[in-house]
């Protein structure tokens, strides 16, 4: 055993501290914040509505755009420069694949769902974070859905398998990292985001996945509490 | 705008009242928090009414503009965010955006509250440079004033980072702040009808015939203004949106520490 304490002093299977909230945006038709650690996701539902440019309307159904950006100020580092990335550009496609499966979107042809995933401050764990928030504004929209997605990263810090991996952690030097972002439909038992970044063996990936399922379990039960919290008293 | 809701405003202006039963010279509740983001410099949460908005500062190391060797500078964006309007879009900042962020910056700026020189790290060489950006979360009217009310209270918020060996470490935050002489302050005077009025919402907004902001110091001493809208004012006009303005500057300004 190498790798024995985690710098924030969480068990390997702990997640960072969560907090979630619905309906955060007036404007939009749904919205909720989650926040884990310093990462902290806004996201804001509008449509179904009418999609322009024509060209890119379904007649058979609707579609689901989400858009993922950081704002200027939200890295530690330097300013992030606004108008998106190639980075910001491929989680927007990957959290879009992420949604997709739990919505049903037969009864809006021609129309978008429109998602929009923005960052105040984040520290690892950012697209996990959005879809998170995402999910449970496009629940707060009242659009049929399956499922909520729930997301974390999981993986592995030099020989030990660790959930929601912090800067420290994915920036570790003395041994191999892996970074596994996951995002689940829960009641599903399906995973809808995969992606990994670094070196690991298919069992430890097995043992990676069966870690995360478990947080992620956690994870979906504070978003349907945040959901409840705002329709208290509503549902009759 | 749709004209029978243009036409509702301004008659309910005639009998001195507007479309949430406010008078014309009514804030919305106004809160400012600071500090409310880890990875910025400084920063603000500013909400008026349900207008919320963030302002995040970070700073760079820059070489100077060589008309100004010796001076730091301010730099202020304004991101008019879709998530926070069904009318905004996303894409390069829109001419909107642009002006909400000039008039921000010159409200600052020609105030000469900030000491440019004190921005100086080594003469025609390295500069502080102050990038302010302003965020909107829910758009309900009034962005002019909420965004200049949020970059004071960010700017005041704000701490150097650490600067060594020619790299600003980040993490590390010193206790040096801005050095900072004023606070100005820019209330936004609309003119629909026959009436002023300030801190419009959404509809207000649309229905407008000209607006005038006005950037005003502690003693009264103006700093920047702009006019907006389609419509001429007059001179006495000007004077009493003036009037107004640092009147309800003063009220505001109590909100920043």
């Amino acid at each position: 055993m190498t790798y024995k304490e985690r710098p924030d002093g969480r068990k390997f299977d702990e997640s960072r501290k969560i907090e979630a909230k619905v309906g955060v945006i007036d404007n939009a038709d749904g919205s909720a914040s989650f926040k884990i650690g310093n990462t902290l996701a806004y996201a804001a539902v509008y449509g179904p509505r009418n999609l322009h440019p024509r060209f890119l309307q379904d007649p058979s159904k609707g579609i689901l755009r989400c858009n993922y950006n950081m704002m200027p100020f939200s890295g530690s580092g330097d300013r992030i420069r606004p108008g998106g990335s190639r980075r910001s550009k491929e989680i927007s496609l990957v959290t879009q694949k992420a949604l997709l499966p739990v919505l049903n979107l037969d009864n809006y042809p021609n129309s978008v769902v429109d998602v929009f995933i923005e960052f105040p401050q984040t520290e690892a764990g950012s697209r996990c974070a959005g879809i998170c928030a995402a999910s449970m504004a496009l629940a707060d929209a009242g659009l049929e859905m399956k499922d909520l997605v729930s997301a974390v990263s999981v993986g592995r810090v030099d020989d030990q398998i660790v959930v929601d991996l912090d800067y420290a952690e994915e920036a570790y030097e003395d041994g191999p990292v892996a970074d596994i972002p996951i995002a689940m439909m829960p009641s599903y038992d399906k995973i809808t985001l995969l992606q990994m970044d670094g070196l690991i063996q298919k069992k430890d990936l097995q043992k990676a996945l069966e870690m995360g399922k478990k947080s992620l379990k956690e994870i979906h039960e504070v978003q349907k509490k945040a959901l409840k919290e705002k329709y208290q008293g509503e549902v009759k | 705008m749709d004209r029978e809701l243009r036409s509702h405003i301004i008659k309910l202006a005639g009998s001195k009242t507007r479309l949430d039963g406010r008078g014309f010279t009514d804030y919305r509740d106004v809160s400012v928090e600071t500090g409310v983001l880890s990875t910025a410099e400084g920063s603000s949460r500013v909400k008026i009414g349900k207008t919320e908005i963030l302002v995040g500062v970070k700073v760079e190391v820059m070489k100077p503009y060589p008309d100004a060797p010796d001076k730091g500078s301010i730099m202020v964006g304004a991101e008019l965010l879709p998530m926070s309007s069904p009318n905004f879009e996303q894409g390069p900042p829109s001419i909107t955006a642009i002006e909400l962020a000039r008039v921000v910056d010159r409200g600052i700026r020609e105030s000469k509250s900030l000491d440019f020189k004190g921005l100086c790290i080594e003469p025609g060489e390295k500069v502080w440079m102050i990038i302010i950006d302003i965020c909107t979360i829910n758009h309900a009217g009034n962005l002019f004033d909420a965004a200049s009310l949020g970059v004071m209270a960010a700017l005041k918020d704000m701490r150097f980072p650490k600067y060594e060996d020619d790299k600003i470490d980040y993490k590390e935050k010193t206790d040096k702040k801005l050095e900072i002489t004023g606070t100005p302050i820019s209330v936004t005077v609309l003119k629909i009808g026959d009436n002023f009025m300030i801190d419009p919402d959404i509809e207000e907004e649309q229905a407008v015939d000209a607006r005038l902001s006005v950037a005003t110091l502690e003693d009264g001493t103006l700093c920047a203004m702009q006019k907006g809208g389609d419509t001429p004012l007059s001179s006495e006009e000007i004077i009493s949106m003036v009037d107004l303005a640092t009147e309800k500057a003063s009220d505001l300004r109590k909100h920043i520490k």
